[in-house]
């Protein structure tokens, strides 16, 4: 056991936290405070995800009914979809947006930065993070970043339109696409912007990790939502700066003539370009060389927390809590080298395929044993089926089958036929669409009485759970066999081919359940607004919970802990105790009054 | 004693309910996919390398996922109905058999798949060493369209330059004072090759990226400016088959189509004359 790891000595800026800030804005706008920006990064998230959704609603029309006429929409949006049909262009704009929005604006906000920044201090026994100020300004920036790909809309040509990834020359030559004028350079930048917001996050979830713990809190110690933030901030920290490099290189290529990523002899629209000697790929790589790293940033703390979660509701302490520390570690290190499998077929050397293929199943057996150690801990577990809980369940099965999918398209002979269909759509909205939403939602039904002291309806709870996860299923699970009838995603309409034509019964399918999917979340939204004001106080640790942050009140004060910092002398799970009154011991109990375990 | 704040759930009929949910999630993914063949019918030598790597991954990835959701519905419901823990905590030895097995049998699907179906498959694709009676014809991407072009008698394409394209009467842009380009074939979406011959495929691309989709021949592969990437396939069924873009190049993304006429060395030989 990792009694002898150092004790960290560095006393967090005590003198900081003696009064909280005062006034409104200093306290609630501008704060420095890490549950309040925590919380600012959850709400802006969920603002997006709104936006988000709305986006996937548009889609979702268009695919499931091409040629219908919505006349209300018309109105609405009159020159995407003018007499209530969109335009290919529009369309394009859209799955753009809601791919970006998603998973830089809704996930890393609400999951990585509100979630991190909530819960680093608390769970680890520090007063706030390790740079405040720097903290508030990853914030601000971060809103800058989402104020800015949200402007992108009203721009000529609208929003961006070269897909999420943005490969170039799609997304360097200004006439290739509507969407490629106005709208991709604000995309660039709001990403570069994004980029230097996660970098400020980052840095601080390594430092106060690093340098804040409380006393007895070994890293062997520290719960599992903690490690994933801290790994995903290790990997965003080395992944991420490349493409804010990439990008300052494509907005060059666009505005000032230069050719990172065009070659010679292009001819588009009957104009002979005048770049010479770029590479497309070289874009392809420096993009998934985030990109990649960017699923397990999400992922790994929604794995994380689900993993907290599971000890609180079987009342036992994780299984084999280590093996998940190091598979984590594990899962950092090979997410960084194997980019390129979302570049089997892009031109790239058979060779380079081969080795990101074997290096891509590799990661699979870390995640295999992170996954099955997740279900093992149910065995022999006294369960509650609680909201957080059925959430966590959800992760769990949704990790299980995004999963499954990932052994077909790391595998880069599978992926000749694969790569660019709806397999592709279907596994990747399973993972960093299914395994952080379900991840997300469980977060939020768990640590909302912390945040707000106040519970949210486990009633409304269970029915945003049925209705989320049944219908979630059936549209990615779907999507994965229209990919093996070789059916190619970012298509406005599957009208023009006859093999694709069969299709169309299953895209009504799937856009009846997405629409179901997306109305549900109407109850998630008004259960959250509804218990802000209205919901039960909550007490101190309502779950009965052992790790720090259940210790103090709901909401913990300024400085979180009182005028004395914790001292934790167990690991986070000790649930069930054989010599313990209650059934749980939280990390501060002395070894002298319960034995510890592990 | 043991005791918690929450109390267990009272209402056994949810355990059933959330038990069940995960049973039946399993059972039904497992039964949607057993339903019928999901690819298109095949038409190409490899296709058949990659049909097996795919039916070997749909039936041990079922056998898998299927497992994976019964246990999980099983354990639910066996552990919410517990009215106490009944393992706490397993020892190391368990904990790190039970992880090595996991991820021994996900590592042997995985890379086993990787290495022994994928990799010859993967080499005859890519040409490692085409054949050498292998049919040559290139694909030039455009926004939207597929220019064809086939080298003649010389076996020999002819040089092109991009400021000679123009749209409507040469559209890659051949020069034709080259003695090379002399007897070039250049058409638009419309590529016939015989059958039971390889084909060796050289994709070009004259603006964006485009990717050249063949689904019943389980042929993809992006045509990138600047890049010349080669792959060869034989076409085994005779036969009219579509060609669609699989990179998005722009509005017409979804409706650049092409069409690839698998016809017999007689019959190929007339078209390529009337071509001419």
């Amino acid at each position: 056991m990792a009694e002898t790891a150092a004790e960290p000595v560095l006393e967090p800026r005590e003198q900081a936290h003696d009064e909280p800030a005062s006034g409104f804005i200093r306290r609630y706008i501008f704060s420095t405070d890490h549950k309040i920006i925590g919380i600012q990064y959850i709400l802006t998230g969920l603002f997006m995800a709104v936006v988000g959704s709305l986006l996937a609603m548009l889609i979702r029309l268009q695919l499931g009914w091409p040629t219908h006429q919505w006349t209300l929409l018309g109105r609405l949006l009159p020159t995407g979809m003018a007499s209530g049909v969109m335009t290919p262009e529009f369309y394009l704009a859209l799955v753009t947006m809601h791919g970006t929005i998603m998973v830089f604006f809704f996930i890393s906000y609400v999951l990585v930065s509100g979630f991190g920044n909530y819960l680093i201090p608390l769970q680890i026994g520090a007063r706030d993070m390790a740079y405040p100020f720097l903290n508030m300004l990853s914030y601000w920036v971060a809103l800058l970043s989402a104020l800015v790909m949200l402007a992108s809309f009203f721009v000529t040509g609208g929003a961006a339109a070269a897909g999420w990834t943005s490969y170039p020359p799609l997304s360097a030559v200004s006439s290739a696409v509507p969407g490629s004028a106005w709208g991709q350079t604000l995309w660039l930048l709001s990403m570069a912007l994004f980029i230097a917001s996660f970098t400020m996050g980052g840095l601080n979830y390594v430092a106060t990790i690093f340098s804040l713990r409380a006393r007895g809190m070994a890293m062997m110690r520290m719960t599992l939502s903690v490690w994933s933030f801290f790994i995903a901030a290790i990997m965003g920290l080395l992944a991420f700066p490349p493409l804010t490099a990439a990008a300052v290189m494509l907005l060059f290529d666009r505005h000032f003539g230069t050719s990172f990523f065009l070659p010679s002899g292009m001819v588009v629209a009957g104009q002979l370009l005048p770049h010479q000697g770029g590479s497309p790929l070289l874009w392809q790589h420096l993009f998934w060389f985030l990109g990649h790293p960017e699923v397990y940033v999400l992922i790994l703390p929604a794995l994380g927390i689900a993993c907290d979660l599971l000890p609180v509701f079987t009342r036992k302490p994780l299984f084999g809590y280590r093996i998940q520390v190091y598979c984590l570690i594990a899962v950092g290190v090979l997410g960084m080298v194997v980019w390129g499998h979302h570049m089997f077929v892009s031109g790239m050397s058979p060779f380079s395929g081969e080795y990101f293929s074997v290096a891509t199943l590799l990661i699979t057996v870390p995640m295999a044993i992170f996954g099955a150690n997740m279900m093992a801990s149910l065995w022999g577990g006294r369960l509650q089926l609680s909201t957080p809980m059925l959430f966590v369940l959800g992760v769990i099965a949704f990790f299980g089958t995004g999963g499954f999918g990932g052994l077909f398209l790391g595998n880069a002979t599978a992926d000749m036929q694969l790569h660019d269909t709806y397999f592709v759509v279907g596994h990747f909205h399973f993972m960093i669409g299914g395994v952080t939403l379900l991840g997300t939602f469980a977060a939020i039904y768990f640590w909302f009485p912390k945040m707000f002291g106040r519970s949210m309806s486990e009633f409304w709870g269970k029915v945003h759970f049925w209705l989320t996860f049944i219908p979630f299923f059936t549209v990615f699970f779907m999507q994965h066999f229209q990919g093996l009838q070789g059916m190619p995603r970012r298509y406005y309409a599957f009208t023009s081919y006859e093999f694709l034509k069969p299709m169309q019964g299953q895209n009504v399918i799937i856009s009846v359940a997405a629409l179901i999917l997306i109305a549900a979340q109407l109850v998630f939204l008004a259960n959250f607004c509804w218990s802000l004001i209205k919901g039960r106080r909550a007490e101190e640790n309502p779950w009965a919970a052992t790790t720090l942050e259940w210790t103090v009140a709901s909401p913990p004060p300024h400085g979180n802990f009182g005028h004395v910092l914790p001292v934790v002398h167990r690991w986070p799970y000790e649930y069930s105790v054989e010599g313990s009154e209650t059934d749980y011991t939280p990390q501060t109990v002395s070894p002298q009054d319960v034995p510890v375990t592990a | 004693m043991v005791h918690t704040r929450i109390p267990p759930s009272k209402l056994p009929v949810e355990a059933l309910l959330v038990g069940f949910l995960f049973l039946a999630t399993g059972v039904f993914g497992v039964a949607y996919g057993a339903r019928r063949a999901w690819l298109p019918p095949l038409a190409s030598r490899h296709g058949a390398g990659i049909d097996l790597m795919l039916v070997y991954l749909l039936v041990t990835v079922g056998v898998l996922f299927l497992i994976g959701y019964v246990a999980l519905g099983v354990l639910i419901w066996r552990a919410a109905r517990q009215q106490r823990v009944t393992l706490r905590l397993a020892t190391r030895k368990t904990e790190w058999v039970l992880s090595a097995a996991f991820g021994a049998v996900v590592a042997l699907v995985g890379e086993v798949g990787v290495l022994a179906i994928g990799i010859p498959v993967w080499s005859e694709y890519f040409g490692a060493s085409p054949p050498a009676d292998a049919f040559l014809v290139e694909v030039t991407g455009a926004q939207f369209v597929w220019n064809v072009r086939y080298p003649g008698d010389d076996g020999i394409f002819g040089r092109t330059d991009p400021r000679l394209i123009d749209d409507l009467s040469n559209p890659i842009g051949i020069d034709r004072t080259d003695p090379a380009a002399a007897d070039d074939v250049a058409l638009q979406n419309e590529v016939a090759v015989p059958v039971n011959r390889p084909v060796r495929l050289r994709l070009r691309s004259k603006d964006m990226i485009h990717s050249f989709f063949l689904p019943h021949l389980r042929v993809k592969q992006d045509a990138v400016p600047g890049m010349t990437p080669e792959i060869v396939f034989v076409p085994t069924r005779e036969g009219t088959f579509e060609i669609a873009c699989t990179e998005l190049c722009g509005l017409g993304h979804y409706r650049m189509q092409g069409f690839l006429h698998v016809l017999s060395e007689g019959e190929f030989r007339q078209w390529l004359q009337q071509q001419r």
